[in-house]
């Protein structure tokens, strides 16, 4: 079953929490990963291969950088997860 | 008629080690005066805060020279026992003819044969596998193996992304039969769909170009696909020394050290966590005042790990290499 956005952002911030040390009520959907929570590129690698392998989707280095949000996430996730 | 062979070696291991530090330290900020760029901001992306970086006339094989001499002044094996140089380098400024002649020579190794491998940062773990093989298999009975590289003659030093990650230095080992294991098997690979996320730019032949034609070029240096090979390395690299522990018969806890390429902190803070290498293996760290010294970052770092009483001789110790091209080697060591 295709999980909803609220699991996909509860995962997410799990991560962003393990990888970056962020807390993860502060990662919210119209948080920029560079502006608001501080993920410098090398953490934000990080945060997509753990995804990759807790979400069972693929995340290509090109898409990676389009990836400015965590709403730009958790919806690239979710479409990812829909066709996988 | 049959062949006749040499007497094979059950075995192999490195009986010393010797390192070449250039003089001059360079810290982030002499480097910020060319880049915009921050201490800080460096630290946290690389770990770095100096690196060594040699003198305009100190070269490849002077760096070399200088960190097989120790080695073999430590092993107490005479030059002349010498069998077989090589030379790991992907920085010596000739393409003909290699550095490791020229070495041999200089350490008055008069009956060994010589040669380079460039397998970029992977080259010191190819060249010691390939010391292992030729010892084990009778080619030679002692080698020298040696990483030397003068990164700074290929980085752009005004290069944002690449200025402050590079190092200058050699390290060398000298390797010999012995009656038991030393070197476990290499894990070793390529991935060359990805030979342009590291590359040395322009080419040779473009150079030659430029230089009959007059047309302009920027200056040769190399190029990396910075988030493109972290990526790689964090997720690739960890089957890869688990493969190399599994073959040794190593578990992670029974390791004296872990010892990988110096290429970024954050590289080995995840490859260190993924293992679930416990608190009593000795991390190599050495890219925190060495920065990434390509082949010569692994001997260097084992250098360091010894001459701290980190690592007791006779530990197993995990040394993996990776870089350009794509390549990788891995493999468990005893510690000399």
């Amino acid at each position: 079953m295709a999980l909803s956005q609220q699991e996909i952002l509860a995962g997410l911030a799990e991560i962003v929490n393990e990888v970056a040390g962020i807390p993860a009520s502060d990662v919210q959907m119209d948080k920029s990963f560079t502006d608001d929570l501080d993920v410098d590129s090398l953490s934000m690698v990080e945060v997509v291969v753990a995804a990759e392998e807790k979400f069972g989707v693929r995340i290509p280095d090109d898409d990676v950088k389009n990836l400015k949000t965590v709403g730009d996430a958790v919806t690239y996730i979710e479409k990812a997860g829909v066709t996988a | 008629m049959k062949l006749a062979s040499t007497p094979t070696s059950p075995g192999a291991r490195i009986l010393a080690v010797g390192e070449h530090r250039p003089t001059r330290i360079v810290t982030n900020a002499e480097i910020c005066e060319q880049i915009d760029s921050t201490d800080e901001w460096i630290r946290e992306r690389s770990g770095i805060i100096t690196r060594r970086i040699a003198a305009p006339d100190e070269s490849v094989v002077d760096m070399a020279t200088s960190a097989a001499s120790k080695a073999l002044a430590a092993s107490g094996v005479p030059a002349t026992d010498i069998d077989l140089v090589l030379l790991a380098t992907c920085t010596h400024p000739y393409q003909t003819p290699g550095g490791s002649s020229e070495v041999q020579d200089r350490l008055g190794a008069a009956n060994a044969g010589a040669m380079d491998i460039n397998a970029a940062c992977a080259g010191f773990a190819y060249a010691l596998s390939l010391a292992n093989d030729a010892i084990r298999a009778g080619s030679a009975r002692n080698v020298v193996v040696i990483g030397s590289e003068k990164m700074s003659d290929f980085i752009d030093p005004r290069d944002r992304g690449m200025a402050f990650l590079f190092g200058d230095g050699a390290g060398a080992a000298v390797v010999s039969a012995s009656p038991t294991t030393g070197i476990g098997p290499v894990v070793w690979g390529s991935d060359g769909s990805h030979i342009m996320t590291i590359t040395q730019e322009p080419t040779y032949t473009q150079v030659q170009h430029a230089l009959a034609t007059g047309e302009s070029l920027p200056p040769v240096a190399l190029k990396m696909a910075g988030q493109t090979v972290f990526r790689w390395a964090v997720t690739k690299m960890l089957p890869v020394a688990r493969r190399a522990l599994e073959l040794a018969g190593v578990a992670p806890s029974e390791l004296g050290a872990f010892i990988p390429h110096q290429a970024n902190m954050r590289i080995v803070e995840s490859l260190v966590k993924s293992l679930k290498l416990p608190d009593t293996v000795a991390i190599a760290r050495d890219m925190e005042t060495q920065g990434n010294t390509s082949s010569a970052s692994i001997p260097l770092a084992l250098s360091t790990l010894l001459a701290r009483g980190e690592v007791e001789s006779g530990q197993p110790a995990l040394l993996i290499g990776f870089g350009a091209g794509l390549t990788y080697a891995a493999q468990v060591i005893e510690v000399p």
